[in-house]
Protein backbone atom coordinates (compact mmCIF):
# COMPACT_ATOMS: atom_id res chain seq x y z
CA UNK A 1 0.00 0.00 0.00
CA UNK A 2 0.78 3.50 -0.61
CA UNK A 3 1.16 6.27 2.02
CA UNK A 4 1.89 9.95 2.27
CA UNK A 5 4.92 10.96 4.25
CA UNK A 6 5.10 14.83 5.28
CA UNK A 7 7.95 15.80 7.86
CA UNK A 8 8.45 18.92 9.47
CA UNK A 9 11.69 20.17 10.62
CA UNK A 10 11.91 22.91 13.25
CA UNK A 11 14.97 24.21 15.45
CA UNK A 12 15.16 23.06 19.12
CA UNK A 13 13.21 25.65 21.09
CA UNK A 14 15.70 28.41 22.26
CA UNK A 15 18.08 27.85 19.19
CA UNK A 16 18.60 30.74 17.23
CA UNK A 17 16.82 31.59 13.98
CA UNK A 18 18.86 33.90 11.46
CA UNK A 19 16.14 33.13 8.80
CA UNK A 20 13.15 33.67 10.68
CA UNK A 21 14.62 37.12 12.40
CA UNK A 22 15.33 38.30 8.88
CA UNK A 23 12.31 37.34 7.60
CA UNK A 24 10.40 39.47 10.66
CA UNK A 25 12.78 42.09 10.50
CA UNK A 26 11.94 42.47 6.49
CA UNK A 27 8.21 42.40 7.41
CA UNK A 28 8.63 45.12 9.77
CA UNK A 29 9.91 47.24 7.11
CA UNK A 30 6.64 46.82 5.39
CA UNK A 31 4.81 47.57 8.83
CA UNK A 32 3.88 44.21 9.89
CA UNK A 33 4.79 44.18 13.40
CA UNK A 34 4.69 40.46 14.11
CA UNK A 35 6.47 38.56 16.93
CA UNK A 36 8.32 35.14 17.40
CA UNK A 37 8.58 34.51 13.94
CA UNK A 38 9.74 31.05 12.35
CA UNK A 39 10.80 28.99 9.90
CA UNK A 40 10.48 24.89 9.58
CA UNK A 41 11.47 22.83 6.56
CA UNK A 42 8.68 20.68 5.16
CA UNK A 43 9.67 17.47 3.17
CA UNK A 44 7.64 14.84 1.70
CA UNK A 45 7.16 11.97 -0.30
CA UNK A 46 5.24 8.71 -1.07
CA UNK A 47 6.48 5.58 0.50
CA UNK A 48 5.34 1.87 -0.11
CA UNK A 49 4.76 0.16 3.13
CA UNK A 50 2.57 -2.41 5.24
CA UNK A 51 1.01 -0.51 7.36
CA UNK A 52 1.52 2.41 8.65
CA UNK A 53 3.35 2.17 11.84
CA UNK A 54 5.70 0.32 10.13
CA UNK A 55 6.27 3.36 7.72
CA UNK A 56 6.39 5.67 10.59
CA UNK A 57 9.43 3.53 11.85
CA UNK A 58 10.88 3.60 8.80
CA UNK A 59 10.52 7.37 8.38
CA UNK A 60 11.47 7.73 11.82
CA UNK A 61 15.22 6.23 10.94
CA UNK A 62 15.37 8.61 7.93
CA UNK A 63 15.29 11.14 10.65
CA UNK A 64 17.53 10.41 12.45
CA UNK A 65 20.37 8.98 9.50
CA UNK A 66 20.00 12.21 7.48
CA UNK A 67 17.26 14.26 7.36
CA UNK A 68 17.85 15.77 10.68
CA UNK A 69 20.79 17.10 12.85
CA UNK A 70 19.68 16.09 17.04
CA UNK A 71 21.88 18.61 18.01
CA UNK A 72 19.64 21.69 16.86
CA UNK A 73 16.26 19.83 15.37
CA UNK A 74 12.97 18.58 16.34
CA UNK A 75 11.03 16.69 14.23
CA UNK A 76 7.16 15.59 13.23
CA UNK A 77 6.16 12.75 11.46
CA UNK A 78 2.73 12.20 9.40
CA UNK A 79 1.87 9.58 7.69
CA UNK A 80 -1.47 9.18 5.14
CA UNK A 81 -2.60 6.79 2.95
CA UNK A 82 -2.10 8.44 -0.64
CA UNK A 83 -4.36 10.01 -1.82
CA UNK A 84 -4.97 9.48 -5.64
CA UNK B 1 53.39 11.19 3.24
CA UNK B 2 50.51 10.63 1.30
CA UNK B 3 47.88 12.59 2.28
CA UNK B 4 44.49 12.37 0.21
CA UNK B 5 42.03 15.18 -0.21
CA UNK B 6 38.46 14.33 -0.31
CA UNK B 7 36.24 15.69 -3.44
CA UNK B 8 32.84 15.60 -3.64
CA UNK B 9 30.71 17.24 -6.08
CA UNK B 10 30.79 20.88 -4.72
CA UNK B 11 33.89 20.82 -3.53
CA UNK B 12 35.94 23.37 -4.26
CA UNK B 13 39.18 24.21 -2.40
CA UNK B 14 40.62 20.84 -3.40
CA UNK B 15 43.50 22.07 -5.41
CA UNK B 16 44.21 24.98 -2.91
CA UNK B 17 44.94 22.26 -0.29
CA UNK B 18 46.83 20.08 -2.65
CA UNK B 19 49.18 22.95 -3.40
CA UNK B 20 49.49 23.90 0.14
CA UNK B 21 50.23 20.41 1.41
CA UNK B 22 53.08 20.25 -0.92
CA UNK B 23 54.67 23.11 0.26
CA UNK B 24 54.48 21.38 3.50
CA UNK B 25 56.26 18.48 1.45
CA UNK B 26 53.54 15.93 1.64
CA UNK B 27 52.71 14.20 -1.54
CA UNK B 28 48.85 14.65 -1.71
CA UNK B 29 46.40 13.25 -3.98
CA UNK B 30 42.69 13.25 -4.88
CA UNK B 31 40.49 10.86 -3.53
CA UNK B 32 36.50 11.00 -4.91
CA UNK B 33 33.29 10.23 -2.75
CA UNK B 34 32.75 6.60 -4.41
CA UNK B 35 35.98 5.38 -2.55
CA UNK B 36 35.46 3.07 0.30
CA UNK B 37 39.45 1.47 0.73
CA UNK B 38 41.49 4.69 2.35
CA UNK B 39 44.41 1.85 3.37
CA UNK B 40 46.60 3.81 1.04
CA UNK B 41 46.93 7.09 2.78
CA UNK B 42 48.60 8.18 6.29
CA UNK B 43 46.73 11.25 6.84
CA UNK B 44 43.41 12.77 5.31
CA UNK B 45 42.15 16.17 4.45
CA UNK B 46 38.49 17.32 3.36
CA UNK B 47 38.72 20.81 1.64
CA UNK B 48 36.17 23.36 1.44
CA UNK B 49 33.26 24.26 -0.86
CA UNK B 50 29.48 23.30 -1.39
CA UNK B 51 28.89 19.41 -1.63
CA UNK B 52 26.08 18.65 -2.64
CA UNK B 53 25.01 22.06 -2.75
CA UNK B 54 24.55 22.48 0.26
CA UNK B 55 21.51 20.66 0.29
CA UNK B 56 19.65 19.98 3.28
CA UNK B 57 22.20 20.99 5.72
CA UNK B 58 25.85 21.68 5.27
CA UNK B 59 27.73 18.49 4.85
CA UNK B 60 24.36 16.42 5.18
CA UNK B 61 24.82 14.45 2.39
CA UNK B 62 28.68 14.12 1.92
CA UNK B 63 28.37 12.82 5.53
CA UNK B 64 26.44 9.40 4.22
CA UNK B 65 29.06 8.70 1.34
CA UNK B 66 31.24 5.57 0.91
CA UNK B 67 34.42 7.67 1.47
CA UNK B 68 33.49 8.78 4.83
CA UNK B 69 33.59 5.14 6.09
CA UNK B 70 36.91 4.80 4.58
CA UNK B 71 37.92 8.03 6.84
CA UNK B 72 36.25 6.05 9.80
CA UNK B 73 38.42 3.56 9.32
CA UNK B 74 41.11 6.05 9.44
CA UNK B 75 40.39 7.71 12.53
CA UNK B 76 40.37 3.91 14.13
CA UNK B 77 44.00 3.78 12.88
CA UNK B 78 44.95 6.90 14.36
CA UNK B 79 45.34 8.52 11.13
CA UNK B 80 45.07 12.30 11.44
CA UNK B 81 41.59 14.00 9.77
CA UNK B 82 41.32 17.20 8.81
CA UNK B 83 38.10 19.33 8.42
CA UNK B 84 38.39 22.60 6.39
CA UNK B 85 34.87 24.60 6.48
CA UNK B 86 33.02 22.52 4.74
CA UNK B 87 35.14 19.66 5.77
CA UNK B 88 34.54 20.52 9.13
CA UNK B 89 30.80 20.96 8.40
CA UNK B 90 30.99 17.04 7.09
CA UNK B 91 33.09 15.78 10.37
CA UNK B 92 30.87 17.26 12.29
CA UNK B 93 27.69 15.49 10.56
CA UNK B 94 29.47 12.47 10.63
CA UNK B 95 29.55 13.09 14.52
CA UNK B 96 33.71 12.79 14.55
CA UNK B 97 33.76 15.48 16.23
CA UNK B 98 31.04 17.23 18.54
CA UNK B 99 28.42 19.78 17.91
CA UNK B 100 27.39 21.64 14.73
CA UNK B 101 28.33 24.70 12.47
CA UNK B 102 25.32 25.94 11.45
CA UNK B 103 23.36 29.25 9.78
CA UNK B 104 25.62 32.48 11.12
CA UNK B 105 23.87 34.55 13.35
CA UNK B 106 23.89 37.79 10.56
CA UNK B 107 22.60 35.33 8.02
CA UNK B 108 24.93 35.94 5.51
CA UNK B 109 28.20 34.63 3.74
CA UNK B 110 30.94 36.20 5.70
CA UNK B 111 34.15 36.02 3.41
CA UNK B 112 37.14 38.03 5.45
CA UNK B 113 40.26 37.66 7.26
CA UNK B 114 39.86 36.61 11.12
CA UNK B 115 42.72 36.81 14.14
CA UNK B 116 42.20 33.51 15.77
CA UNK B 117 43.76 31.83 18.97
CA UNK B 118 45.33 28.50 19.10
CA UNK B 119 43.46 26.95 22.14
CA UNK B 120 45.14 23.78 21.87
CA UNK B 121 48.70 22.31 20.44
CA UNK B 122 48.36 18.79 20.86
CA UNK B 123 46.92 18.04 17.57
CA UNK B 124 48.62 16.94 14.50
CA UNK B 125 47.78 20.25 12.89
CA UNK B 126 48.81 22.20 16.01
CA UNK B 127 51.73 21.13 17.34
CA UNK B 128 54.22 23.66 15.29
CA UNK B 129 52.04 26.43 16.73
CA UNK B 130 52.51 27.91 20.59
CA UNK B 131 49.60 27.86 23.32
CA UNK B 132 47.28 30.86 22.88
CA UNK B 133 49.65 31.83 19.59
CA UNK B 134 47.04 34.52 17.22
CA UNK B 135 47.45 33.79 13.79
CA UNK B 136 45.58 35.36 10.57
CA UNK B 137 43.07 33.04 8.42
CA UNK B 138 40.57 33.98 6.15
CA UNK B 139 36.90 32.37 6.91
CA UNK B 140 34.04 32.21 4.13
CA UNK B 141 31.17 30.63 4.90
CA UNK B 142 27.46 30.99 5.87
CA UNK B 143 27.23 28.33 7.90
CA UNK B 144 29.75 28.50 10.35
CA UNK B 145 28.27 29.71 13.57
CA UNK B 146 29.62 26.82 15.92
CA UNK B 147 27.23 25.45 18.14
CA UNK B 148 27.40 22.37 21.39
CA UNK B 149 24.88 21.60 24.28
CA UNK B 150 28.19 20.43 25.93
CA UNK B 151 30.54 23.25 26.03
CA UNK B 152 31.92 22.20 29.16
CA UNK B 153 32.64 18.78 28.20
CA UNK B 154 34.25 20.22 25.25
CA UNK B 155 36.23 22.47 27.52
CA UNK B 156 37.19 19.58 30.01
CA UNK B 157 38.75 17.16 27.27
CA UNK B 158 40.21 20.56 25.63
CA UNK B 159 38.66 19.84 22.24
CA UNK B 160 38.67 23.54 21.20
CA UNK B 161 41.28 24.04 18.67
CA UNK B 162 40.49 27.55 17.57
CA UNK B 163 38.72 30.41 18.60
CA UNK B 164 38.08 33.78 17.27
CA UNK B 165 40.41 36.47 19.09
CA UNK B 166 39.06 39.95 18.48
CA UNK B 167 35.78 39.52 17.10
CA UNK B 168 33.19 36.60 16.93
CA UNK B 169 31.47 37.39 13.30
CA UNK B 170 29.13 34.17 12.57
CA UNK B 171 28.04 34.07 16.15
CA UNK B 172 29.80 30.97 17.57
CA UNK B 173 29.56 29.96 20.85
CA UNK B 174 32.26 31.31 22.90
CA UNK B 175 33.51 32.52 19.44
CA UNK B 176 34.76 28.42 19.04
CA UNK B 177 35.80 27.95 15.39
CA UNK B 178 37.77 24.86 15.23
CA UNK B 179 37.29 21.57 17.56
CA UNK B 180 38.64 18.24 17.40
CA UNK B 181 37.71 14.64 18.87
CA UNK B 182 38.83 13.26 22.25
CA UNK B 183 41.82 12.28 20.56
CA UNK B 184 43.10 15.16 19.12
CA UNK B 185 43.00 13.25 15.74
CA UNK B 186 40.12 14.34 14.05
CA UNK B 187 40.55 18.25 13.61
CA UNK B 188 37.23 20.72 12.23
CA UNK B 189 38.45 24.01 11.28
CA UNK B 190 36.32 26.75 9.70
CA UNK B 191 39.00 29.01 8.82
CA UNK B 192 40.85 27.97 5.99
CA UNK B 193 44.85 27.52 6.62
CA UNK B 194 45.44 26.61 3.06
CA UNK B 195 44.33 29.79 1.96
CA UNK B 196 47.11 31.06 4.34
CA UNK B 197 49.57 29.71 3.25
CA UNK B 198 52.16 31.37 1.67
CA UNK B 199 53.17 35.36 2.42
CA UNK B 200 51.93 36.57 -1.38
CA UNK B 201 48.18 35.29 -0.05
CA UNK B 202 48.48 37.58 2.90
CA UNK B 203 49.82 35.12 5.38
CA UNK B 204 51.57 32.17 5.72
CA UNK B 205 49.89 31.43 9.39
CA UNK B 206 47.71 28.72 8.00
CA UNK B 207 51.21 26.69 6.61
CA UNK B 208 52.01 24.77 9.96
CA UNK B 209 48.55 22.89 9.99
CA UNK B 210 49.93 21.11 7.13
CA UNK B 211 53.62 20.94 8.06
CA UNK B 212 52.24 19.52 11.04
CA UNK B 213 50.10 16.86 9.23
CA UNK B 214 53.85 15.76 7.67
CA UNK B 215 55.69 15.79 11.13
CA UNK B 216 53.05 13.80 12.70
Amino acid sequence: MKYDAEIKISLKKGMLNPEAATIQRALALLDYNIENAATVDLIKFSIDGSDQEQVKKEVDEMCQRLLCNPVIHDYSIKISPKEE
Amino acid sequence: MKVGIIRFPGSNCDRDVFHALELAGAEPDFIWWSKRDLSDFEAIVIPGGFSYGDYLRAGAIAAITPVIEGIKDCVNEGKPVLGICNGAQILAEVGLVPGVFTENENAKFICEWTELKVENINTPFTSMYKKNEIIKMPIAHAEGRYYTENIKELRDNDQIVLSFESENPNGSIEAITGVCDKEGLVCAVMPHPERASETVLGSDDGLKFFKGIVKY
